[in-house]
């Protein structure tokens, strides 16, 4: 039993973490460290639940995990409880999985359509080098990743941009693609109808660390320009604005968490990631 | 960038956006006559291009007629489209600069792209 209690505390300790590291500020001076916190709470998330479960269904036979589960399936008695409990404790992970699966299937129709028509009506300009070009009014930025992965620029944001600042968007779009922040949005997107905030508070940690990357290639002042002039001008939405705002905020002040803070946060997400795991596997 | 046949696909499309009429293989090589290409060729391209969508094509007697299924601007406000929806399986989809842009441009792009498809 003392297993399940384990696994029911982490369990709990999840939201109360996600409640915390929503409203934490200190990420965002260590936005890598911030993005794998996440990812480390969502496992342990996944995991407890299904380890909750399963151990609560296995109970009885009082063995660790892997033996009880073998003698579960063997056991012609066990009762209909029990079995909910272990089935519903595997189906968890399982279906994370699925829908992670889905997801990625629906994003690379959708990219690899947009890529089909990309190549029928870009263009590469002189002024951005390395990015396609679309003629339209409205200024966008943005990366398809993929192999190869490109960055798109509207004749909007063009415009609009100094030599400056269009670096300081490439760079920031360029790292986007670099560090795949496709794949760790992923999840996260996913699962934003359980989880909205969660969705938008890591959406943000990977923009910072697209900005961080911008500032260190192309100086601060350039990127903080840059940004002015996509959410200056047009009615932005609400989460637009703050996000934008906090962005700025923390170009004009950059400090960075000491290597203590973020070791400290790190082994703390290990702990919490390895109870379920140490549950499960002994 | 663009592989030789991308190349070619992006030529011939904008041969047919050009092109009031729905135009025969032979119409299309004749447009693209500078590059040398032989029949098949085109024939080919045209192919791919109605395969993806992008062009549909009519009976003429025995040979067909291509036409684009949609123009030049409508893709680039599908783009635009991807590139300003916050929500859903398309923010997934690209990562972006700013995601302040507001959403009632997304929401015009694609009330002008319904207005498209219903008159036609
Ligand atoms: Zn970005």
């Amino acid at each position: 039993m003392s297993a399940a209690l384990h696994l029911v505390v982490t369990l709990a300790i999840c939201p109360v973490a996600a409640h915390l590291l929503v409203r934490a500020r200190w990420v965002w001076r260590a936005p890598g460290t911030g993005i794998a916190l996440w990812q480390m709470l969502a496992a342990t998330w996944v995991l407890s639940l299904a380890g909750v479960l399963i151990t609560l269904g296995l109970d009885p036979y009082d063995a660790p995990i892997p033996e009880a589960l073998s003698a579960w399936a063997g056991d012609p008695l066990s009762t209909v409880t029990q079995d909910v409990l272990v089935a519903g404790g595997l189906a968890v992970p399982v279906a994370f999985v699925a829908v992670l699966v889905t997801s990625w299937f629906t994003v690379a129709r959708i990219r690899r359509r947009h890529r089909d028509v990309l190549a029928l009506v870009s263009r590469t300009d002189e002024a951005a080098p390395g990015a396609l070009v679309v003629d339209h009014p409205v200024a966008v930025a943005y990366c398809l990743p993929g192999t190869p992965s490109s960055v798109v620029l509207s004749t909007g944001a063009l415009r609009n941009l100094s030599t400056a600042e269009l670096h300081a968007v490439l760079a920031h779009e360029r790292s986007h693609a670099r560090e795949r922040h496709d794949l760790v949005l992923l999840p996260f997107v996913a699962l934003r109808r359980c989880a909205p905030r969660v969705a938008d508070a890591v959406a943000l940690l990977v923009e910072m660390r697209a900005d961080d990357r911008a500032c260190r290639e192309h100086g601060p002042e350039a990127l903080a320009s840059a940004l002015h002039r996509f959410t200056a001008s047009p009615p932005a939405g609400a989460l637009g604005i703050t996000a934008a705002s906090a962005r700025l905020e923390r170009i004009a002040n950059r400090t960075s968490a000491s290597a203590l803070q973020r070791w400290t946060a790190l082994v703390s997400g290990l702990t919490l990631v390895s109870t379920p795991l140490s549950f499960l596997v002994f | 960038m663009l592989s030789k046949l991308g190349e070619l696909e992006r030529a011939a499309m904008e041969v047919l956006w050009d092109s009031r009429t729905p135009m025969l293989v032979r119409d299309v090589a004749e447009s693209l006559s500078k590059r040398d290409l032989a029949y098949t060729t085109v024939m080919t391209v045209l192919t791919r291009l109605a395969s993806k969508g992008f062009v549909q094509r009519e009976a003429d007697g025995r040979a067909w007629r291509y036409s684009p299924v949609a123009s030049r601007e409508e893709y680039v406000a599908q783009l635009m489209l991807d590139a300003l929806s916050l929500t859903g399986d398309r923010e997934a989809a690209l990562t972006h600069f700013a995601r302040s842009v507001s959403s009632p441009e997304a929401e015009m792009l694609s009330q002008a792209l319904a207005d498209k498809q219903d008159e036609t």
